[in-house]
């Protein structure tokens, strides 16, 4: 059997990936979970003293508590393998990432296994924001000391 | 309205992950491909000023989607630019954004001291 053989068999035994389904799961689930953080940031500014632009900020770590607890109890892979990107986008999902991270570097140590684990899967995301923010911020303060745009 | 608040942040909120599903499904790239081109579409939607009208518009359907990260990191880089120039691109990254990474580290070495790791086969 050549390559090609083997791949054209592979396509007609690999079930087709369910596009529909996979979008309305991700759908439904993220925007709970977005739903949840709304109440938190009402939560937020009812009892305590913040503002609609000032409560985003404890509720990402309110979210990422909820997140940090149902990891170790194991429960957010289960949500996970049913929502897909619907519990993977959310800031949820990178807490998902660092938490899970960490307890399984725990068997190597506090540092080695921990520590240098803890960014393992989440770093991705931390890199090319910071890099991408780096580069958005520099594009437009060069546009608007040209006098292109304004801030 | 508060419903129609509640009902934004479901839609909005459901649309950014529908949009994720769909990179990771018909682009077959992995969440972490898929969490990194969200990261940056968020911090490239701020420098163009669209980000700060969807979470007037969606609160927390627009906050907790991974692209509100990029979105922050920008912002705080932008705003401190605005005052101190070039300096300020690199000192204010951090400024807004702290508190996912804060948190997600501290409870995350919380988390390895309280639960056991469990076998990737369960």
């Amino acid at each position: 059997m050549d390559a090609e053989q083997y791949q054209s068999i592979e396509q007609q035994i690999t079930p087709p990936t369910p596009y529909l389904k996979n979008v309305l799961k991700a759908f439904l689930i993220g925007g709970i979970i977005c739903t949840i953080g709304h109440a938190i940031t009402y939560f937020y500014i009812i009892f305590f003293d913040f503002t609609e632009k000032t409560s985003g900020n404890p509720t990402v770590a309110t979210m990422v508590l909820i997140a940090a607890i149902l990891t170790g109890l194991g429960l957010y892979r289960k949500l996970g393998q049913f929502a897909g990107a619907g519990s993977a986008v959310p800031v949820t999902g990178f807490s998902n990432a660092v938490v899970s991270a960490a307890i399984e570097g725990r068997t190597e140590g506090l540092v080695l296994g921990v520590g240098s684990n803890i960014f393992k899967l989440a770093g991705s995301v931390i890199l090319f924001g910071v890099f991408s923010a780096f580069f958005v911020a520099l594009i437009k303060l060069i546009l608007v000391s040209l006098g292109v745009v304004e801030w | 309205m508060v419903f129609f608040d509640f009902l934004m942040a479901f839609i909005i909120g459901g649309i950014i992950c529908a949009i994720g599903q769909l990179i990771m499904d018909v682009g077959k790239l992995t969440p972490g491909h898929t969490l990194s081109i969200l990261v940056v579409a968020g911090a490239v939607l701020d420098g163009l000023g669209l980000y700060e009208p969807l979470i007037d518009w969606a609160g927390a359907g627009a906050t907790i989607p991974i692209t509100s990260f990029g979105n922050s990191l920008t912002h705080g880089a932008l705003a401190e630019a605005e005052k101190h120039g070039w300096v300020g691109v690199l000192t204010g990254m951090f400024e807004v954004t702290s508190s996912g990474i804060s948190a997600a580290i501290v409870f995350g070495f919380i988390a390895a001291f309280i639960f056991k790791p469990k076998g990737k086969a369960d």
